[in-house]
């Protein structure tokens, strides 16, 4: 059982979190404006990288906050976690 | 006759134990487990092999026994145990099994639980180096837990007799345990086995807290508990298990792993046998066959498999007219339930025992589990911990280093470096004891097997698989030993190869021309030993195990008879049968007494979610894919939300309370993902907008009041109430007094009924109840369910989300473009609308479905197709019933289905597949009642 450091709560166990998929996907400005490649990109589309990977995640059987985490998908370690509106930290994997 | 020794071992010979086995009456000692006991009756016959049916005795001394299963009967019947780790109690009734158990069919009356456990250094093992590396910790401060899965400390001490620092080993264990146990901040845990390592330090452990007392154990105490221990760093001192040799027939009882004789000799006093030979690759065994010597065992021979015998022990041997032969192996065995002789080249030997050592393998499995690298030690013969881990460290013969002065130097270091890791300096170095052991095993030969009968060399003798079955494997074309495991099924079983495994990679590597350096081992996964599911359920069985969430209105529901459904954690009164009521004949009863009528149900469960702030209004018009900002205060709009893919995922009303306030209602089972859905949008996109979400399911009691004369009796009710339909208008609420209770009565319909929809807070939800239905009887009020509303609902074909829905189903799909603002910028799903995927003719759309037949109900989730015979597969499906009822009002059967093109479709005839026929049926508009909406006004 995983530890996860929530940015509000501290290290807390894998199971009060529910994951949000990949971070940093903006809803767009003006969806009418975008072809329907450009939207299916947005809805469907996500990256799938072996390293680091920014995601959201939700404490949602804690304090309900959704926030940002780097995980390295090849080992699992949270690498970093900020809070929702904050860049994504450098990291060394 | 008995096996036991006249004096010796930690048993108390002073007290006696009955117990039957296999409906023989026996008696043993306290300190004695199963096997010990049986051992010492001179039972060395268990139970039979899964496959063939060949005998099976005990193998080893503990939990990496391979054979011993037994089905305890009582107490409480529970199969699959191992007799060696069965600690006996007076009255234990058990018998043999053949590789199979028997789950009891009576509820488990014992109590289980869960305990968390926060430290700075976990050891796993009290043996010698586990006992110094706990001390080292916790002499420098820290938080130490010791975790062992006997009854009492020593691990390896436990099986000789041998003496550290001039005095016997037991007296030091005692001392450092005891030290232990006075020190502030560590706990010592006995009888506990640490099963599971996982990341983080997390470290599940198994304590068996009352097994060993029998009859005796009290009824209070948790018999399992799993201890949840987070732990910064750890100390992994789990020992090293001995390994046998395989040869042809190898698995008769009597045959024995040589360190296990020892065990039984030293901890349990009791002799394995009375004329044994040794079979042997190291040294080891040479101390087993010597202390078995001098307790009165005739040793007819110890056949050493190395060139030469080690010149120390042999002159030791011979002084006690033990004869040693190097450079030979044992080829086979004779003997029906026991082992009778044994073959040596052409020689054959008599005797009942037949001790086997064939190395040592360390147990590896927690540190695998912790994802450390395992390196073949080709001295050894066995993996071992091939890299060092931050925050797990490996102390003792879990290395493989077996000599004991090393194991606790290694103990004494992993200790001291896992107390400095977590923040704590070590002070002066714990003295490590001297030890008077003649024995080290490390200048073994590597032997996996003795050519022989390849269909009777046993490889795991629990799972019947033999050296014949591993050359399948490999003559198949298999080459990973994972692939060889589970066609083999070597190492499945309870044991889950531990003493079976490391050999069976042996003989792959042999068989395959390779080094076994270079095959990757199976992956080690917990549980290291069985853990019962009823440890792993603990507390959270029964009505603990989920929440039951019941509404205020609940116990009149009981009291009247009603049948329940299960929606997400709720129950739902379901129908409310009279007597010799079934569920068509009640709910056809219902449904006519609320459309001829008045009925009423208990809507409490319906989600409902306080939506306050500046911006409440601007952030619904995103969420809903119609307009709720221009709503009114006092009005309620139907609204409906997609996902940003354009399906829909709810639906439910809208009520503006105020300028700034909402109350939104979601369907029954999505109150929490809508609220869910809502935090997201608002703390990951439009954190800058002032809105508040609060969920009030449990603050509101709600009852849907319904039918033509639904207006009489609120009326009766709610003397402040203007009940006129000028007053109180079709989609508006207010507040008001209902029964003398403050309310808020909102005018929504569900049913195509004249409707009302009384509020109260939860606490007087009872007391509006009884009122109403008080105030009905004139009218023959019918209290009805969630099945007479799903009829009531599909008769105006108003689509239940989830039943209708399955997250591939739009607006448009259902019908409900009119709930879809054309005027909007945008909301969530607006942009998929547009999709050419959207816009296709053929899309599932939402229809009625007329059986021809007006008494053929179509079951749910029946396919549709197009002809009236079926044609060769693949068949074109149209779509599938969602929705079927027997219909009251209709005066007939009806359905609701998702079909192709199915807009375009009205008046078409379809088939459903029912069984061997195709029932044909007529597609209509999914409203199928009162299409006008006549009877909304009342």
């Amino acid at each position: 059982m995983q530890l996860i450091p929530c940015p509000w709560c501290g290290p807390r166990e894998e199971a009060e979190f529910h994951y949000g998929g990949q971070a940093h996907v903006a809803y767009p400005e003006d969806p009418s404006a975008l072809s329907d490649e450009e939207w299916a990109q947005y809805v469907f589309f996500r990256e799938n990288p072996s390293g680091p990977f920014a995601e959201r995640w939700s404490h949602s059987a804690g304090c309900r906050r959704w926030f940002n985490a780097v995980r390295d998908t090849r080992t699992h370690d949270l690498l970093a976690v900020y809070r929702v509106g904050e860049p994504m930290p450098e990291v060394t994997a | 006759m008995t096996h036991r020794t006249p004096t010796g071992g930690s048993i108390d010979r002073n007290t006696l134990l009955r117990f039957t086995f296999n409906g023989t009456e026996y008696t043993g000692h306290p300190g004695d487990t199963l096997a010990s006991a049986l051992l010492a009756n001179g039972v060395h016959s268990i139970g039979t092999s899964v496959k063939l049916g060949r005998p099976r005795g005990v193998v080893a001394a503990g939990s990496e026994d391979p054979t011993s299963l037994v089905q305890v009967e009582a107490p409480f019947s529970e199969p699959m145990l191992l007799a060696t780790t069965v600690e006996l109690y007076d009255g234990l009734v058990a018998r043999g099994l053949s590789g199979q158990g028997r789950l009891s069919a009576e509820p488990d009356p014992a109590r289980y639980d869960a305990k968390h456990e926060h430290c700075d250094v976990l050891v796993v093992g009290a043996g010698p180096a586990g006992l110094v590396a706990a001390l080292t910790a916790a002499r420098a401060g820290a938080r130490v837990v010791l975790v062992d899965e006997q009854n009492q400390a020593g691990g390896a001490l436990l099986g000789v007799d041998e003496y550290l620092d001039d005095r016997p080993s037991a007296e030091w264990v005692a001392d450092v345990v005891a030290e232990l146990k006075s020190t502030p901040g560590v706990l010592v845990l006995e009888r506990t086995t640490a099963f599971g390592m996982y990341q983080d330090g997390f470290v599940l452990a198994l304590q068996k807290r009352t097994d060993h007392l029998g009859f005796a154990a009290p009824a209070a105490v948790a018999r399992h508990r799993v201890w949840r221990i987070r732990t910064r760093q750890t100390v992994l001192a789990t020992g090293a298990h001995e390994r046998p040799v395989v040869f042809a027939d190898n698995d008769r009882p009597g045959i024995m792993l040589a360190s296990s004789a020892r065990t039984f000799l030293h901890r349990y006093g009791v002799l394995p046998g009375s004329r044994a030979v040794v079979f042997t690759t190291n040294d080891s065994a040479y101390c087993a066959a010597i202390d078995l010597a001098e307790s009165g065992v005739d040793i007819a021979l110890i056949v050493d498999a190395r060139a030469e015998a080690p010149a120390r022990l042999s002159t030791e041997c011979a002084a006690r007219g033990i004869e040693v032969r190097a450079g030979q192996f044992v080829t086979g065995t004779e003997g029906s339930s026991r082992v009778e002789a044994v073959l040596v080249g052409d020689q054959r030997i008599a005797c009942d025992t037949l001790l086997v050592s064939g190395g040592w393998n360390p147990v590896v499995s927690l540190f695998s589990q912790a994802r450390g690298a395992l390196r073949y030690d080709s001295e050894l013969g066995a993996f071992v911990p091939g890299e060092e881990l931050p925050t797990v460290r490996v102390a003792g013969s879990a290395t493989g280093e077996l000599d004991l002065t090393a194991c606790t130097r290694q103990g004494r270091d992993a200790g001291a470096g896992a107390a400095r890791a977590a923040g704590f300096t070590p002070g002066g170095q714990v003295p490590l004891p001297a030890s008077d052991s003649r024995c080290t095993a490390r200048s073994g030969l590597v032997l996996w097997r003795v050519p022989g009968s390849d269909d009777t060399s046993f490889v795991d003798l629990q799972r019947d698989s033999t050296v014949a079955d591993v050359l399948r494997a490999t003559g198949a074309g298999l080459r990973s030993l994972e692939h060889i495991k589970r066609y083999t099924t070597i190492g499945t079983a309870h044991d889950q190869g531990k003493t079976s495994g490391m050999i069976a990679a042996g003989i792959v590597a042999e068989a395959l021309g390779v080094e076994l350096g270079e095959q990757r081992p199976t992956t080690f996964r917990p549980p290291y030993t069985s853990v019962s599911f009823a440890a792993l359920a603990g507390r959270d069985r029964g009505e603990l195990h989920d929440p039951v969430r019941v509404t205020s209105i609940h116990p009149w529901h009981v009291e009247h008879g009603a049948l329940f459904e299960n929606v997400g954690q709720w129950k739902r009164p379901w129908y409310y049968p009279q007597p010799g009521e079934d569920l068509h004949t009640a709910v056809l009863r219902e449904c006519r007494a609320t459309r001829e009528s008045v009925g009423l149900m208990d809507g409490s469960t319906l989600g409902k979610i306080d939506v306050q702030g500046q911006d409440a209004g601007k952030f619904l018009d995103m969420l809903y894919t119609n307009l709720m900002s221009t709503l009114k205060v006092g009005k309620i709009r139907y609204g409906v939300m997609c996902g940003v893919d354009g399906m829909v995922i709810d639906d439910g009303t809208v009520i503006r309370v105020g300028e700034e306030r909402y109350l939104v209602t979601t369907t029954t089972g999505n109150a929490a993902k809508i609220l869910d859905w809502m935090e997201e949008w608002l703390q990951t996109e439009w954190p800058h907008l002032d809105v508040h979400c609060t969920s009030v399911t449990e603050h509101w009691a709600t009852i849907p009041l319904v039918g033509p004369r639904s207006r009489d009796v609120l009326a009766a009710v709610a003397p402040d109430l203007d009940v006129s339909n000028e007053a109180f208008e079709f989609m508006t609420w207010h507040d008001t007094t209902v029964a003398g209770v403050p309310a808020r009565v909102c005018r929504i319909s569900f049913s195509g009924e004249l409707a009302y929809e009384i509020n109260v807070t939860g606490w007087h939800g009872l007391t509006v109840w009884k009122a109403l239905m008080e105030a009905g009887k004139p009218y023959g009020i019918t209290p009805y369910g969630t099945e007479t509303m799903h009829v009531l609902r599909a008769e105006k074909g108003y689509p239940i989300i989830g039943q209708e829905t399955d997250a591939t189903v739009t607006p448009q799909d259902l019908g409900m473009s009119w709930a879809v603002s054309k005027k909007k910028p945008d909301f969530i799903g607006k942009r998929s609308f547009a999709r050419a995927e959207n816009n296709r003719s053929d899309r599932k759309q939402l229809v009625g479905l007329l059986p021809v037949d007006p008494a053929v109900l179509l079951p749910e989730g029946s396919q549709i197709v197009e002809t009236d015979r079926l044609p060769e597969p693949p068949v074109r499906m149209l779509g599938h019933v969602t929705s079927s009822y027997p219909s009251a009002a209709l005066g007939r059967t009806f359905a609701l289905a998702l079909v192709r093109s199915g807009h375009d479709r009205i008046g078409e005839t379809l088939y459903v597949p029912v069984e061997d026929a195709l029932v044909p049926v007529t597609v209509t508009e999914s409203v199928l009642y009162d299409k006008e909406g006549a009877r909304r006004d009342g």
